[in-house]
């Protein structure tokens, strides 16, 4: 079972280091301490482990160190920054492993520029020696590239000429969408092995700096500084611990604070029941701060990062995952304007940014996703967003027979228009109705409103509201024709539906980039007997089906 | 076709036929000069020193020797007289015309491997610059600026290759060539045995001895190859690579001999009060270098090296004399793997262990030199034998980094290594008493107290002949 849970005191292969408002990533890969048995990680190469880590790392800068506006990541190792993905890791991997290990690595590397971005914490990145692959996709994500200047370290793409794949974790978006490196240039950069290095990196924009070997620390800190001091972080905050998450696996069963998971093999689908706060929320922000772990949108958030994680990593059967709520709808929507009205705190800041990003995790999961709208169920603000987020939603209109329990009710908060914008940058709302303004304008003002399924229906909110008489065949056939269909089909045509409008450099990457990565991971050329990736590192050249598709 | 001295470049290679290939050579040449005038053996302009200088590239009578005022030494483009009908002898294109234009599919391969070649040239001479101040004779003296010029004459070499093939590229890397400077911490040669500085003598000829034997062993490596001008510029490095390593063997030897003297006359193993040089400190200085070079042939597993071979950029040493089918696509090869602490000798694939084959040549060829300084120890009835020490020994290339060994092979911890290196690798203690015992002698024929004369002199010349007039 693969297992997310780390500490930096736990760390084999990143150094975290914290000066006052600057802190330092240092990449120092064990090289024994691949996930998998079979290859060896050298020169600073990583798995699925080192990414592991770093997203821990990610994680915890941003909670347990308000005092930290600036991050620098850069290798330990003295004459390499990162080689990238580990070949022979890649060459073992199947399919499925290389598809998750990609998005999973893309996800983190999203993270950071989240952080650069939203979370006063700019991470600006200094390579040190060589930085192939993955290592310069990892440079590419930061705000900030410093490369020594020393006649030999070179930033390069070498994926396509070396192995017959693309720079997959957002290289080639990042170059022509995020740093605008001219197509014609991007084109030659991504096709030589060696890569570019020096004057010629800085003018064709690959890095932002140069420095010289003796005063490539001394730049960088200067650099970070200036970062720090531009950072709206409290210097003085106190963090708060990201203690291990409460997490209990069983057969058919994981349980979380806050979430449930029921694992149902023989249909093929993984129930994921969020539970509401049992007490109000506190108001006070002292209160939110003291509570830490424990407040509830944090813990939700945390809980179900996991989930979908593990549930993505170890459980790749269970195709559909249907998504319940139980609970207060009270305290999530107290829970909602409690984060709302103290957005210029640093920690609600990070709660609120945590939740957008695992929400976006959601999106981009290839599940089938259905959420039942039941009596007893909490689906507001927030929490409606799963509802939202859900390939098909079904809401019981009425209350099932022979039961005292009231209706089910959704509402929509301020949450739901635009603060949990999904890869696209729309919010789920935006993305719904897309190209409809009047049906979102009528939407909006039913913003705060408690509504029944009926009215639900209506306004396009949930997918269908069946009665009690239908709704048990309604969701059985629902959920039974959908086990019918080819997962490949379906995570195909859900990553198309899910995601109406525009683009952005996320989304590109995770529709665009990963979508022809994942075509070419399966293709001969690369994969086949004679493909360059089985090939790499025995010597032995590729042959190359030379027709083009 | 012979060399025309009346250009301003000296070459075989009709570079007066190709304007665009002239111009941009002539463009570096002063940038080279420059660099040579700045990092070239210091204080050395205004000598007239009796070096050899190629006239020819035919075997037999391609030199020619006289006294050339240093600042004004030729250096030229010379390429080894083609093989007619030379076919590729190895790899995935084995037995196909060798290629005389660059093939573009193996371009970034060619360049990192000539890049990497012509760096160690250049770093050299750097390495070696002050040297001339501590020579043990005019003879040697004129030995290290005849090893000088002609490393400057290797980075030629590999910058003609650079200018003539690889189009804008190449010319960077010709200009990166004479950016990145030996010991610098900014712009460092690109491979660490080429940043340190060669301190002393002993270790020159130490230098000469084992670093100019990889480079034999480079050079043979890539005279193989299928690109057909690289083939022939190495072949005629070759030639003049040989006299380097005649220097440096015949420098250990001379130094071994008068040790050997010196321990008879005074019935001593320690001739440091004698002023000579200890055998237990020729040791570690073979200690030291030869474990520096192990690390030069890279790792024992290579996917580089592979895919060099594969694609007949780059053999084995004396490809065409090793009896098997050359494309190794099946074949396995034994090299040392690390389990379990201790060595183990594994099965690999034998492409992949290109390196590894590369490294027992070089081994049993330096055996065969320490032999040598063996038998002037036995003639005069020394039981000390000098031996080089294991492939465990301090290394930081390839699986042995990660462990300590001793010279004779045994595997000990890090503490163990901490507290003995001292006893197997040069203290500060043995450079200050090396830099103290090393007094310029710069009178004709006379010989430091610490080095035996040379059997002969240079080119029929006696040993006592002025081979460097200052001015």
């Amino acid at each position: 079972m693969i297992e997310f849970a780390t500490h930096p005191e736990r760390y084999r292969h990143w150094r975290l280091s914290i000066d006052g408002r600057v802190a330092t990533l240092a990449l120092d890969v064990a090289e024994d301490g691949g996930l998998e048995a079979g290859y060896s990680l050298k020169l600073n190469s990583y798995d699925l482990g080192v990414d592991m880590e770093l997203y821990d790392a990610v994680q915890r800068l941003r909670f347990e160190h308000p005092e930290v506006g600036a991050v620098v990541l850069t290798s330990a190792k003295e004459r390499v920054f990162c080689a990238g993905a580990n070949i022979g890791m890649l060459g073992q991997s199947s399919h499925g492993a290389k598809v998750n290990f990609c998005k999973f690595t893309n996800e983190t590397r999203n993270g950071i520029e989240d952080a650069s971005a939203y979370s006063g914490q700019r991470y600006l990145c200094v390579i040190n020696g060589p930085c192939a692959g993955g290592g310069y996709e990892l440079a590419l994500a930061t705000d900030h590239i410093m490369l020594v200047d020393d006649g030999s370290s070179a930033v390069s793409l070498p994926e396509v000429p070396l192995l017959a794949v693309l720079p997959g974790t957002g290289g080639l978006t990042r170059l022509v969408d995020k740093r605008h490196v001219r197509r014609d240039r991007a084109d030659f950069f991504c096709t030589t092995t060696e890569g570019l290095r020096g004057q010629r990196a800085l003018d064709w924009g690959l890095v932002d700096e140069l420095a010289p070997r003796s005063r490539l620390a001394a730049s960088a800190q200067v650099r970070a500084a200036e970062f720090a001091r531009q950072s709206d972080r409290p210097g003085d905050g106190q963090g708060i611990a990201l203690t291990p998450l409460t997490k209990s696996v069983e057969a058919d069963s994981i349980a979380y604070d806050f979430l449930t998971i029921e694992l149902d093999r023989a249909q093929g689908l993984a129930r994921l029941i969020v539970q509401a706060p049992v007490d109000a929320p506190p108001q006070e922000l002292a209160a939110i701060h003291a509570a830490g772990v424990t407040f509830w949108p944090l813990a939700l958030a945390r809980a179900l990062d996991d989930a979908i994680l593990h549930l993505r990593f170890n459980e790749p059967e269970l195709g559909t995952w249907v998504l319940c709520s139980r609970g207060s709808t009270d305290h999530v929507r107290l829970a909602d304007t409690v984060l709302l009205a103290h957005q210029s705190d640093w920690l609600v800041r990070e709660i609120t940014l945590y939740l957008k990003r695992t929400l976006k995790r959601l999106d981009v999961s290839s599940r089938s996703l259905v959420a039942l709208v039941e009596p007893g169920s909490c689906f507001t603000g927030t929490l409606f967003e799963l509802v939202l987020a859900a390939d098909r939603s079904f809401m019981l209109d009425g209350g099932f027979e022979g039961s005292n329990q009231a209706a089910a009710e959704i509402g929509l908060t301020e949450m739901n228009f635009g603060a949990l914008p999904m890869v696209n940058g729309l919010s789920r709302l935006e993305g719904r109705f897309f190209g409809d303004d009047a049906a979102l304008a009528r939407v909006q003002e039913r913003g705060g409103d408690v509504l029944g399924a009926a009215e639900a229906e209506a306004l396009g909110l949930v997918t269908f509201a069946p009665d009690d008489l239908d709704w048990q065949d309604e969701v059985r056939i629902a959920v039974e024709g959908r086990a019918g269909l080819s997962p490949d089909a379906l995570s195909g045509m859900e990553a198309n539906l899910r995601f109406a409008g525009p683009e952005t450099v996320e989304s590109k990457i995770f529709s665009r980039l990963s979508a022809w990565q994942n075509w070419i991971f399966q293709r001969p050329n690369a994969v086949g007997e004679e493909g360059a990736l089985k090939l790499y590192g025995s010597g032995r050249q590729a042959r190359f089906d030379r027709k083009r598709v | 076709m012979g060399i025309d001295y009346n250009q301003k470049i000296p070459n075989n290679v009709d570079l007066a036929g190709d304007r665009r290939l002239q111009r941009a050579l002539e463009k570096w040449l002063p940038a080279y000069l420059d660099w040579w005038q700045e990092l070239g053996p210091a204080r050395s302009s205004g000598m007239d020193v009796y070096l050899r200088t190629a006239v020819s590239v035919e075997p037999g009578g391609w030199a020619h020797y006289d006294f050339v005022r240093m600042q004004d030494y030729r250096w030229g483009i010379f390429l080894a007289p083609p093989v007619p009908e030379r076919r590729i002898g190895f790899g995935m294109h084995k037995g196909e015309p060798v290629w005389n234009e660059l093939p573009g599919e193996y371009r970034a391969e060619l360049r990192r491997l000539i890049v990497t070649q012509g760096d160690t040239e250049p770093a050299s001479v750097e390495q070696q610059r002050f040297l001339g101040a501590t020579c043990p004779s005019l003879y040697d003296l004129r030995n290290l600026f005849q090893v000088n010029v002609e490393e400057g004459r290797h980075l030629w070499a590999m910058v003609y290759l650079l200018q003539a093939y690889f189009g804008r590229d190449g010319r960077e890397e010709a200009d990166g060539l004479l950016a990145r400077h030996a010991g610098d911490p900014d712009r460092p040669r690109i491979l660490e045995a080429f940043n340190e500085r060669t301190e002393n003598w002993l270790s020159f000829f130490m230098f000469t001895f084992f670093q100019d034997r990889d480079g034999k062993f480079q050079l043979a490596a890539l005279a193989e190859s299928g690109f057909d001008p690289l083939s022939r510029t190495c072949r005629f490095m070759l030639t003049e690579e040989a006299h380097h390593m005649f220097v440096g063997e015949s420098g250990i030897m001379r130094i071994v001999q008068r040790t050997a003297e010196l321990m008879g006359e005074h019935n001593t193993d320690d001739v440091s009060s004698f002023g000579g040089i200890p055998l237990a400190l020729v040791q570690k200085f073979i200690n030291l270098h030869y474990s520096i070079c192990l690390d030069l042939f890279g790792s024992e597993k290579s996917t580089n090296a592979a895919n060099y071979y594969s694609m007949g950029l780059k053999g084995r040493f004396e490809e065409s004399k090793i009896d098997d089918d050359h494309v190794l696509t099946d074949a396995v090869y034994e090299i040392p793997e690390i389990r379990d602490g201790r060595v183990i000798v594994a099965e690999a694939p034998a492409l992949t262990s290109i390196n590894e084959r590369l490294r027992v040549s070089y081994r049993q060829d330096s055996q065969r030199g320490i032999d040598r300084f063996n038998k002037v120890l036995r003639a005069h009835d020394i039981g000390f034998e000098l031996r080089l020490p294991d492939a465990v020994f301090h290394r930081n290339v390839g699986g042995c980094a990660d462990i300590h060994g001793t010279p004779t092979g045994a595997l000990i911890d890090a503490e163990t290594w901490q507290r003995r290196r001292d006893e197997w690798l040069p203290t500060q203690a043995d450079f200050a008493f090396l830099r103290a015992l090393m007094q310029p002698v710069t009178e004709p024929g006379k010989m430091a107290g610490w080095i035996a004369p040379p059997k002969r002199g240079i080119h029929g010349k006696a040993v006592d002949f002025d081979y460097v007039q200052f001015h």
